[in-house]
């Protein structure tokens, strides 16, 4: 380095021979491996079940198909550099929850969700191709972090306003469609969190008076913090919405902790969660409900009422064993009525087996994987907290429904991205992906004509 | 900042991990306490999932299936419901299985390892066995004729192949239709309840299931004893019995229905069936020999199968010589079924060789190839071959020319004994008319049939109630049916 004129001139030299392989090619291969995954399935259901081909195979088959090269085509023409995983993943996941669902409805012929989830898949990958088309650059909504708090929030108490279904507040009906507003209100507030996060983290790592060994910082950079989990538990008691609250804060404490990272704070946020976990669990009557029957799931036999939906769900996983009953041929709608939402991951589990549900849970961890890969190539920190925050929230949502029907944790009412019946759900998981890739096609881009990350 | 992002994905990681142990744990380890769980109904659907196997009687089915397009597909319907429920028993999705239903139940509903092509076939195809069939032994006719002859009366009837023990009718009255327990409707529940309620048993299978007190049928069993233990060597010589004769150690006097008991031979008192000459022969041959004759009847055998168990008829091995006495003309603890009674004519008819009843001729695969078959049966010889010929030859007395004339048949051999058992506390209920008997027609070879019948009927005048009057014109119908004459 003593030669100054070599650092000068480095920026002029010549781009390497290598460029940054785009892989859009993959993309596509992957996509169609995924349609033709789905299509599969849904003979293999038909076939099981009635020993034809479902007449509507071909149909679905084209749907799924045309839906998936849109979004392509929209990621081919304006991000070009995007990872080209969490598309096809996504593809392949909501193509297998269209069958799960469709397979459940054989067994419900008064409630058909199959055509409904098709509609809002559509309006899902509509509204992926829509942020993949107009958002140019992920860094314009750091602009917009205080009216997206605004707007979750004001998502979030909507509910409260409506009656109870199912014993949780979370639902709103407008017509015939329920919406779920708490899905729309994970997005926005990842977006918050992120900005927030970036524009404080310096104030939050290294102000404020020190305890015994934990730096505290000041008020008036705790006050949000202490809000957001105040918020959580507030939302959980009004709304009796476990999962989401929960959620909210496993979020909220990650991004802290990449943001500052202080150990401290993950010792803090774990603190408060238990100790608001415990609170809540011992007082409202609905969360604690749940507990119970975590901890002694089959204590409605025993006592002569019959299994609740969690034994019929640990049946349905058992029935399953490593390799699976086969599509179509399991008997999970004893679960009840939130077969199709709350418990789908059940019918995966006891007809594809062990086997299919380790590569379901295999899928979204390669989903989270890709978006927390997204950050690390990322050099601001608002796109860096923004793509870990995103990946985060399949991760803890798959963590704490899959869990939840496992038994591994007290079951809460949320929905599995992208394979569980609900409109809300499909449309903010596709949103997330789409925010996915263009995170990931800003930070791969970055390299393009250098060495890669 | 990228590090803590490494440990972010790290957590994140061990939230994977953690659901991929916890679904091990429930799919894998777990699963076959889960999988046996009562609660869990995946049993039960697969159960109903394909129709059930049929029970045939004279190779057309007396059941069947319907497809209710349920949970619980497959439903189980009767032809002749009331005829055959004694024998069938039922096959409820709320209820479970009784008689062969239950008995054969491996077989109907696909279950049974024997089905399956090779072993653990089921296992790997993961796939429930095609259901098979089962053959009875049931004689159609028979079953017909012993129904109508009980024309809805309390009562049962049993019918015996002597030379085989298969058995040819079995029968009891007032019947129920099994297919109204079939399914898991309210209508099922309903049934189940009236049925249960009813004062009249129709769901009790009197014909195995009920001991009622043998009366003076029994009386063959207590002459088989007395000539094969030699205290009788001579049918017509005279007996030492006294008419009344007092009970030994005590003041009771036991009488006859009618007159003219004192000292007669074995076969006058065989004929009009004299209570004072039995009760004597039974002492005489001592509770030893009478337990041992009884017992090689089937007596105190508990473990009697058809498949299905019948209840255990029984004779009071520790008694005093009074009631050795009245156990011998078939009181006191003297009970027996239907069934036992029909081996006890059966034995003597076929020389004296006991051959196990049995209810199932075969099972067979759907395609008709034998699966199993009823397999080589017990046979023993309860009595000495010269015994039996005189038990015969005292049971034909008895229709010829005795007690037992209504159950003559013409272009036949027919031997029979009469019973009209007392019963209640001090005798006060209606008695109970039995029949049994044997039937050889003039051209066969050894005698075809032997029947019991049992007839409890509650309506009727005390005084009409006779073995002779009641009980045996069903058993002449149900062995004309048999000889088809």
């Amino acid at each position: 380095m003593t030669n100054a004129g070599t650092a000068v001139a480095a920026p002029q030299a010549p781009a390497p021979a290598v460029r940054l392989a785009r892989r859009r090619g993959i993309e596509l291969a992957l996509i169609m491996l995924a349609v033709l995954l789905s299509v599969y399935g849904y003979c293999a259901v038909g076939l099981a079940r009635t020993g034809a081909v479902p007449p509507g195979a071909a149909g679905y088959g084209a749907g799924l198909g045309v839906l998936a090269l849109c979004a392509h085509l929209a990621v081919r023409v304006r991000a070009p550099y995007a990872d080209p995983l969490p598309l096809p993943i996504a593809v392949l996941l909501n193509g297998l929850g269209l069958v799960l669902i469709y397979r459940l409805d054989l067994e419900t012929p008064g409630h058909r969700e199959a055509p409904a989830q098709l509609v809002w898949s559509t309006l899902g990958v509509g509204l992926f191709i829509g942020v993949v088309l107009l958002l140019r650059d992920h860094r314009v909504l750091q602009r917009y972090a205080y009216v997206s708090v605004v707007a979750a929030l004001a998502l979030l108490l909507l509910p409260s306003l409506f009656p109870a279904v199912n014993g949780a507040r979370i639902w709103i009906r407008i017509g015939g469609f329920s919406i779920q507003p708490g899905e729309f209100a994970k997005v926005l507030l990842a977006v918050f969190f992120a900005a927030y996060l970036a524009a404080n983290r310096n104030a939050l790592a290294y102000t404020g008076r020190r305890l015994w060994r934990l730096q505290f910082p000041t008020g008036r950079v705790l006050g949000p913090i202490v809000t957001i989990w105040l918020l959580s538990v507030g939302v959980l008691v009004l709304e009796r919405d476990l999962g989401t609250s929960l959620l909210f804060f496993g979020l909220f404490v990650i991004l802290l902790y990449v943001a500052t990272g202080r150990t401290g704070w993950l010792a803090v946020g774990l603190l408060l969660a238990v100790l608001g976990a415990f609170a809540v669990g011992r007082l409202e009557p609905h969360v604690n409900g749940r507990i119970e029957d975590w901890l002694h799931p089959f204590a409605t036999i025993d006592a002569g009422l019959g299994p609740n939906q969690l034994s019929q769900s640990l049946f349905a996983f058992a029935a399953g064993g490593i390799l699976g009953a086969g599509l179509g041929l399991g008997h999970s709608i004893l679960i009840g009525f939130a077969a199709k939402s709350d418990f789908i991951l059940a019918t995966a589990g006891e007809e594809l087996g062990l086997a299919g549900l380790a590569a379901i849970f295999l899928l979204y961890a390669l989903l989270v994987e890709r978006g927390y890969r997204a950050g690390l190539a990322l050099r601001e920190p608002f796109g860096r907290l923004l793509a870990v925050g995103l990946a985060s929230i399949v991760a803890l949502q798959v963590f704490v429904i899959a869990g939840g029907v496992t038994g591994l944790i007290p079951l809460t009412g949320m929905a599995m991205p992208f394979l569980a019946q609900g409109g809300s759900s499909v449309v903010t998981n596709w949103a997330i992906v789409a925010l996915l890739i263009r995170v990931s096609d800003s930070a791969r881009s970055q390299y393009d004509g250098r060495e890669a990350p | 900042m990228g590090k803590y992002i490494r440990h972010a994905s790290g957590f994140c990681a061990l939230m994977l991990l953690a659901l991929l142990v916890n679904a091990a744990r429930v799919q894998v380890v777990q699963a076959g306490s889960y999988d046996h769980n009562p609660a869990n109904r995946r049993a039960t659907i697969v159960r109903y999932q394909q129709p059930r196997g049929d029970i045939l009687v004279g190779g057309s089915p007396v059941t069947g299936s319907k497809d209710t397009g349920e949970q619980l597909r497959y439903e189980r319907t009767y032809l002749d419901g009331p005829l055959y429920a004694p024998v069938t028993g039922f096959a409820s999705q709320q209820y479970g299985t009784t008689f062969l239903e239950h008995a054969e139940d491996g077989v109907l509903s696909g279950t049974d390892p024997l089905l399956t092509p090779f072993p653990l076939w089921n296992d790997v195809t993961r796939t429930p066995g095609t259901a098979g069939n089962v053959l009875t032994t049931l004689n159609r006719a028979a079953q017909q004729a012993a129904y109508r002859g009980l024309a809805g009366r309390k009562g049962a009837v049993a019918a015996i192949e002597p030379a085989t023990g298969r058995i040819l009718a079995l029968v009891s009255s007032p019947s129920y239709d099994p297919a109204e327990l079939s399914g898991n409707s309210a209508a099922s529940a309903a049934a189940w309840t009236r049925l249960n309620r009813d004062p009249e048993k129709p769901m009790l299978n009197r014909a195995v299931r009920q001991t009622y007190p043998p009366g003076s049928t029994f009386k063959v069993v207590t002459a088989a004893a007395a000539l094969d233990a030699g205290v009788v060597t001579d049918l017509d010589a005279l007996t030492d019995s006294p008419d009344p004769y007092r009970l030994p150690g005590t003041t009771t006097r036991l009488t006859n229905e009618g007159d003219g008991c004192r000292d007669n031979s074995l076969r006058q008192a065989f004929e009009w069936s004299c209570n004072t000459v039995f009760a004597k022969l039974g002492v005489d041959v001592g509770v030893r020999d009478m337990t041992d004759t009884a017992e090689g009847f089937g007596f105190n055998d508990a473990r009697m199968r058809v498949p299905f168990s019948a209840a255990t008829s029984t004779f009071d091995t520790s008694v005093d010589k009074a009631q050795l006495a009245l156990s011998s003309i078939g009181q006191y603890n003297t009970r027996a079924t239907p069934l036992q009674m029909a081996m006890v004519a059966a034995a003597v008819a076929d020389d004296g060789q006991l051959h196990t009843p049995y209810l199932v001729e075969r099972t067979v695969r759907q395609g008709g190839e034998t699966v199993a078959g009823s397999g080589p049966r017990p046979v023993l010889q309860v009595m000495r071959p010269s015994t039996a010929a005189a038990l015969k030859e005292l049971m034909t007395g008895v229709v010829r020319e005795g007690t037992g004339t209504n159950a003559a048949i013409r272009g036949a051999t027919v031997g029979g004994k009469t019973g009209t058992a007392q019963h209640g506390i001090g005798n006060s209920g209606v008695p109970y008319a039995w029949f049994v008997s044997w039937a050889q027609g003039n051209e066969g070879m050894e005698p075809e049939v032997a029947v019991a019948v049992v007839v409890e009927d509650a309506s009727a005048d005390r005084g009409e109630i006779s073995g002779g009057g009641d009980a045996a014109p069903i058993a002449r119908e149900v062995m004309r049916a048999v000889l088809r004459r």
